[in-house]
């Protein structure tokens, strides 16, 4: 099987790898797949909270090259987007930028899957927070 | 040294020059039919055919009237269950296999079971192999076959045969063995393995693809098979078909070089297969290897890199030719089914990586291979948010996945 070109440059250079710290009120952080399927997907934002845009994304990927690829180009299409851009962000957007062919097209739906997972986490942490930060 | 290196040596093996050199006049100036019984085109055909049923009688001590030339194992496999599922159906009904056996042989049960047989697939230990009292267990008085494999393609563990067969015997059934991955590269004897039948590829053994044999005890018992295929009526009434002369020619020289070769070359090969699991081991952490490392084929290695996905680590590695059995290098999208049997979990089946040695990998290139999947490993662990977890001390068998 071949990959695409944009498979293999991400695979051969990933971007925004790392993990981000997970208690931090501004870091939304969501884990998707298992490893018995295969594949997971560690996906992190960071929001600026006067902003309200993603400052930072972080991925890691126990998967195969289309899984690694498709969470970073996540990472790279999530910075400077606000939270609800972040949402807008399809499954097939990736699978047509990577060029995946159908028997890949799971991964980039764990991909999105890993996008919603990490905004609901953020904004669940505001959430909670909210009545405390108004009198900040 | 030559990139790309190959070692994916179960699944198929190139042809040894001097096997070729013995197949080529075979194409063109002594093309007779061997059936050709009033020329010399079709004696010289013959006697070329008889010299190579020697060399493969000999190679696992077997008398030459025993061996059926076929297209390969998998026709073996499927002339010898379904040839005694047919001969011997008023005997029984009951044929004993075990879950890692080859598709060949599985396939091949599946539809006799819907024909009416009854097939019981005896599972494995964790180190691959049989528990004899569970096959001691499952015979019955209607069990006409036994049939376990002598290596296995994957894992490469070697199975008792030798205790097997004792067991079949003891039943009065009759002992198949799909020996394809094991003639050539362990001694394999039909009457110390006590062996009815016998499955024998060439390709797998420096031979060409497209050829292969089944043995066919004729004494003590005397093992009578249905023939699969009609017509001219060639081995015996066995297998019909004008034989591959240039290809059964090609199984015999290689037979008798790996009957030569073999206390050397797998000296040889066992050296580089112990260097190349040492570096794995001590280099990296939580390496496993799987399937028993002491019953094993000399030159197989099959080693599950935990927290890293088997085709992600094929890609990093794409200078060298091995294979996986995660799930996305198999067209069914399954984790290998063989590691599944062994119980390890299919998260380790997803990171395995299948290394198969030949007499033509150096120790250069085991070097090679050795300091590139520790180099790969280590940057997929990087990326592997499974192995950061399991740094911090997750048990990741108690988290709740998302599974999709």
């Amino acid at each position: 099987m071949a990959y695409s070109n944009k498979v293999l440059d991400h695979y051969n250079n990933p971007r925004n790898v790392g993990s981000l710290d997970k208690k931090d009120p501004h870091v939304g952080t969501g884990m998707v797949g298992a490893p018995e399927c295969g594949d997971v997907m560690k996906l992190q934002v960071k929001v600026d909270p006067v902003t309200g845009i993603i400052e930072e994304a972080k991925f890691k990927t126990f998967g195969c090259g289309s899984a690694i690829a498709s969470s970073s180009l996540a990472t790279e299409w999530l910075k400077g987007k606000t939270v609800d851009q972040a949402l807008e962000i399809k499954n097939t957007d990736i699978v047509n930028e990577l060029a995946l062919p159908p028997v890949k097209i799971h991964c980039s739906v764990l991909a999105e899957d890993a996008i919603k997972a990490a905004i609901t986490d953020y904004k669940t942490k505001q959430g909670e927070k909210k009545p405390e930060s108004v009198t900040a | 040294m030559k990139l790309p290196i190959y070692m994916d040596n179960h699944a198929t093996t190139p042809v040894d020059p001097r096997v070729f050199k013995a197949m080529t006049p075979y194409f063109t100036d002594t093309f007779g039919n061997a059936a050709s019984r009033n020329h010399s085109f079709g004696w010289v055909a013959e006697d070329a055919v008889e010299k190579a049923r020697k060399q493969v009688a000999d190679l696992i001590g077997a008398n030459n009237k025993e061996i059926v030339f076929t297209s390969g194992a998998t026709e073996s496999n499927n002339l010898a269950l379904k040839g005694v599922a047919e001969m011997y159906a008023e005997k029984g009904n009951h044929i004993i296999t075990a879950a890692t056996e080859h598709k060949a042989i599985l396939d091949t049960c599946k539809r006799l079971e819907k024909e009416g047989l009854k097939v019981t697939y005896l599972p494995v230990e964790t180190n691959g192999l049989v528990d004899l009292d569970k096959l001691r267990a499952a015979m019955t008085d209607k069990t006409i076959l036994v049939s376990i494999m002598y290596a296995n393609n994957e894992i490469g563990v070697l199975q008792p045969v030798a205790e097997i067969s004792k067991i079949a015997k003891e039943r009065g059934a009759l002992f198949h063995t799909d020996a394809t991955q094991a003639v050539g590269k362990v001694p394999v004897d039909v009457i110390k393995d006590g062996i009815d039948l016998a499955s024998i590829s060439a390709h797998k053994m420096y031979g060409p693809k497209g050829v292969g044999a089944l043995y066919v005890r004729r004494r003590n018992p005397r093992v009578q098979l249905t023939a699969q295929m009609d017509g001219g009526g060639h081995e015996r009434g066995m297998r019909s078909g004008t034989l591959n002369v240039t290809g059964i020619v090609g199984l015999g020289e290689a037979c008798a070089i790996a009957q030569r070769d073999m206390p050397e070359e797998s000296k040889r090969l066992s050296y580089l297969r112990d260097k190349l699991k040492n570096k794995l081991m001590t280099e990296l952490d939580e390496v496993y290897i799987n399937g028993t490392i002491e019953h094993r084929l000399p030159h197989n290695l099959n080693i599950s890199f935990a927290y890293v996905e088997g085709e992600s680590l094929l890609m990093g590695i794409n200078d060298i030719a091995v294979s996986s059995g995660s799930a996305c290098t198999s067209a069914t999208l399954e984790p290998s089914y063989v590691l599944k049997a062994l119980g390890a979990g299919d998260d380790l089946a997803h990171s395995s990586i299948r290394f198969g040695l030949s007499r033509f990998n150096t120790e250069e290139e085991v070097d090679y291979v050795g300091n590139k999947v520790v180099e790969v490993v280590q940057k997929l662990r990087e990326l592997s948010p499974l192995y950061e977890m399991a740094k911090e001390g997750i048990d990741l068998s108690k988290v709740q996945w998302a599974a999709h």
